[in-house]
């Protein structure tokens, strides 16, 4: 296992879980580069995203190229993380919040991967709605609507892998919570996309090409939801997945 | 100041007031209320190895008692068969129940006790006799059999439930001290089940022995919690993980936390408990 430099932390690193008071000093460097890859790779996976919709938005074939190419970057640090997952796992055998870290994260970055992949769907669909014009004329008010859901999106997945670095339950769970929106969002701009289908057939092609980038767009924000619960499963060892609200709030008073 | 010393330090410092967790088992074998234990008179200096702890426990289990050294683990198992009684300045109080007897009832023959409670330790320690002497010992003291014939019969289910007879069968007049430490471990169970006990109490039972011989003695405690309760004392959190139903830990003389096995190990309530698992020191 190699230990890498640890001095460029995330702002915002906390360690909440006491990650740095194990009796072995180097298990502490262990899970603190496990953190600090993941965060790494929430960073770079958020910038995929960005670019990816600002690809689409502006038409931008250059900038979809290269969100298409960094992909592999992605993929590679989700394998280094990981082998590296399962080396600690063979040979310290964590227990408790340890082991719950180690979970968590090998969980965590398949949302991660996955992320990754629907901004690539953003940069293949970005080259082919550029090839069709489609941002000059027809496209100017759903991609107005993509731009705002864009912008949410966006905004959530930033906040959730800050409390992801900060071990945030409250504000995990405030994402948890507002996970409709995007899916009313979404609803609107496949309406507004059927209208225009309607309205100007020989558009079907990019109208569509739109309604999968919103669609890539509310995956997102369900796999940023996925990593909310597991913020909180990490911290407070309850797994909320597949439950409401009511039930989440329920199992957090017990 | 190094590691271990911070250790100490800042451990001291949490306060132990109430056990956490659950005590009680559904269906006890065993139901220990406030025990205390001193180690000499508390005015002439005296120390107290454990401090007022209550648990359950549950038929037909396992449960892990861990800790790290001098915590009282030891201690405390040894006051579940009156061990302590041999040593003189060690006074127990508090309330010990075997089903519904009271273990430290005047009445109560201590080695009638232990022959419905027995013991296994760290060290193998077959007596220097033959295999077949070993097992057939204690049920010849207590007179469990007159005849040959049903004497042959319980060395040979015993050996047998401690998973050592195929291995011994065609040498049972050689002596057990000539077995190999696994071996002499599973004797020293095969000697305790043949005075058919209630509850089993162990005292790091595979702490002398390599992986393999360990893996035998783990899969054997899983079968014979079939038939009895057992209590288990172990240094190795992944041995308490894998082979017990409850966990309690313990730390300077009190009982932190109990509760199942599988609570304990992925999220304990007591922040001790959580330091001592995962290796960590404040």
């Amino acid at each position: 296992m190699t230990i890498q430099d640890n001095t460029n932390k995330p702002t915002g690193f906390t360690t909440k879980l006491h990650l740095d008071k194990h009796i072995s000093r180097r298990f502490n460097e262990e899970l603190e580069q496990v953190r600090t890859l993941v965060i790494n790779m929430g960073m770079l996976v958020e910038q995929q995203v960005n670019d990816g919709l600002s690809a689409v938005l502006n038409a931008d074939e250059k900038l979809a190229a290269k969100v298409i190419e960094r992909d592999q970057k992605v993929n590679t640090m989700e394998l280094e993380i990981d082998e590296y997952c399962t080396q600690i796992l063979a040979r310290r055998q964590p227990a408790a919040s340890d082991l719950r870290l180690l979970v968590s994260v090998i969980k965590s970055i398949t949302d991660l991967e996955r992320m990754g992949d629907e901004a690539v769907k953003f940069g293949k669909n970005a080259i082919k709605l550029a090839k069709g014009n489609f941002a000059e004329e027809e496209g100017a008010r759903p991609l107005v609507e993509l731009k705002h859901l864009g912008k949410h999106v966006s905004d959530t997945l930033r906040t959730a892998l800050t409390a992801y670095a900060q071990m945030d339950v409250e504000t995990a769970l405030e994402i948890i919570r507002n996970d409709n929106i995007v899916d009313e969002e979404f609803d609107n701009i496949s309406r507004l996309l059927v209208t225009k289908m309607m309205e100007s057939p020989r558009e079907i092609k990019n109208a569509l090409r739109v309604t999968w980038c919103a669609r890539a767009l509310e995956r997102i924000g369900d796999h940023t939801t996925n990593l909310c619960e597991y913020i909180v499963y990490l911290v407070e060892g309850k797994d909320v997945r597949h439950a409401t609200i009511e039930q989440i709030k329920a199992t957090m008073k017990n | 100041m190094n590691n271990t010393d911070i250790k100490q330090n800042e451990l001291a410092q949490v306060e132990l007031t109430e056990t956490v967790g659950n005590i009680y088992a559904n269906e006890a074998k065993m139901s220990i209320r406030d025990a205390n234990v001193f180690y000499g008179n508390k005015e002439n200096g005296g120390k107290q190895a454990i401090h007022n702890v209550s648990l359950d426990l549950a038929k037909n289990q396992v449960t892990a008692l861990i800790g790290p050294s001098g915590c009282g683990k030891s201690t405390f198992l040894r006051c579940l068969n009156r061990m302590n009684d041999t040593i003189d300045i060690c006074q127990v109080t508090g309330q010990f129940m075997l089903d519904n007897t009271d273990i430290y009832a005047q009445n109560l023959d201590p080695v009638l006790l232990r022959a419905r409670v027995g013991m296994v330790f760290q060290k193998p320690n077959p007596f220097p006799k033959s295999i077949y002497d070993n097992v057939a010992y204690g049920a010849r003291i207590h007179g469990l059999t007159n005849s040959k014939t049903e004497l042959d019969e319980i060395v040979e289910t015993s050996l047998q439930k401690a998973g050592l007879f195929n291995e011994v069968k065609d040498r049972l007049k050689d002596p057990g001290t000539g077995l190999s430490g696994g071996q002499q471990q599973r004797l020293c169970i095969a000697r305790t089940i043949a005075v058919s006990p209630e509850v089993i109490l162990m005292d790091e039972p595979a702490s002398a022995l390599d992986p393999i011989a360990t893996a035998i003695i783990e899969e054997l405690i899983d079968e014979l919690k079939e038939k009895y309760t057992i209590a288990i004392v172990t240094h190795s959190m992944q041995q308490a993980a894998r082979v017990s139903q409850h966990t309690a830990y313990f730390h300077m003389g009190k009982l932190v936390e109990m509760g199942k096995t599988e609570d304990i190990f992925t999220c304990p309530s007591h922040k001790l408990t959580e330091n001592y698992i995962t290796g960590r020191f404040g």
